[in-house]
């Protein structure tokens, strides 16, 4: 159970915070330039946070209680492979879904 | 509020956005119907969605608050999920950063993948376009996303708590991030960051108020870099 108020502390920080990082450069820097080694590191901010994020959640699923399951990591397989692919994200979730449930219907 | 030499930009930008509806509605969806069953009130739920406007830090803080991590290391994570928006507010300033100041508010709040992907993707092309054109096609392309994130996240949490546990639920975020990241691995150093983060996150899972994920992270960001510089060495980074 998460508690009050800390939740409503953490949503309202989260906002504010989350608006700064996004009015950071385009609010505060105008148009004078960034340094190059700052750029190349936020350039890949988003695909380190993201899979760094999921990994564990792939791996040790919170729904089988952190027992490595297959059909889950079929899925997680699947739809990254579809997105790499075809780099349709709409198609990678329904192949994902379809091959997670299709997984979890055969494992009974 | 646009003059009639934006109309066509902000429907253009509207146009272009509109697939990405099949995108956000039922990611929005998915947050709403976590958000209730981690025991979020509708207006709580409705107040999360509509203030922070970003569905992979809200799902991320909301993961970790639920599992009983101090609430600042659930805020740290869910920032550091949104620091690539201070990458896209960096690449955005050289086209809007004349804006006026409360025009630049707008745009940041607005901020999120599909509206800095397409608007930056288009701005590339039309370099030649007036600040008011490249205005009106930025926020015509949020003008289908934010009401369907608000409306979607407000339909997954009124039918929240009807969902069976046989939906494997627990699964959607890893599926919506998975989906999310496979199209954005461009180059060889976009890959090598991802998996280096990934492994790194997998070997630090004993870090405490997982902070493991920040380091791993932060570890998968320098390996990018670097390997971006030693391809950019050899005339392969393009």
């Amino acid at each position: 159970m998460i508690t009050r108020p800390e939740l409503w502390i953490v949503i309202a920080a989260l906002a504010l915070g989350s608006f700064l990082l996004r009015f950071a450069f385009l609010g505060f820097v105008g148009d004078r330039p960034l340094p190059e080694w700052l750029l190349r590191h936020l350039r890949y901010t988003a695909v380190a946070v993201l899979p760094a994020l999921i990994a564990p959640m792939i791996i040790w699923p919170s729904g089988t209680d952190g027992v490595f399951d297959v059909p889950r990591v079929l899925a997680a397989v699947v739809t990254l492979s579809v997105g790499l692919i075809w780099r349709n994200v709409v198609l990678a979730i329904a192949l994902g879904a379809g091959t997670l449930y299709l997984g979890l219907y055969l494992a009974g | 509020m646009f003059s009639t030499s934006s109309k066509a930009p902000f429907w253009q930008g509207f146009r272009d956005a509109a697939p990405f509806v099949l995108v956000v509605g039922p990611f929005a969806a998915v947050f709403g119907v976590i958000a209730t069953e981690a025991g979020l009130s509708i207006a709580e739920t409705m107040f999360f969605t509509i203030s922070v406007f970003a569905g992979a830090a809200q799902l991320t803080t909301l993961q970790l608050l639920q599992e009983n991590t101090p609430a600042v290391i659930a805020l740290a994570s869910g920032l550091a999920v949104n620091l690539r928006m201070a990458m896209y507010s960096a690449s955005l300033t050289p086209h809007l950063g004349a804006a006026p100041f409360w025009q630049r508010a707008f745009v940041a709040y607005f901020t999120v993948d599909q509206s800095y992907a397409l608007s930056q993707a288009k701005f590339e092309v039309r370099g030649d376009w007036p600040l008011p054109s490249k205005l009106a096609y930025f926020f015509g392309t949020c003008a289908p996303i934010a009401p369907v994130w608000a409306l979607m996240t407000f339909v997954g949490a009124m039918i929240g708590e009807q969902i069976p546990e046989s939906a494997a639920l627990d699964f959607a975020v890893p599926i919506a991030f998975l989906a999310i990241i496979g199209p954005m691995m461009r180059t060889p150093a976009h890959m090598l960051t991802a998996f280096v983060a990934a492994t790194a996150s997998l070997m630090l899972t004993w870090v405490p108020y997982n902070l493991g994920v920040i380091i791993a992270a932060s570890i998968g960001m320098v390996a990018g870099a670097q390997a971006e510089l030693e391809l950019a060495k050899r005339g392969l980074f393009k």
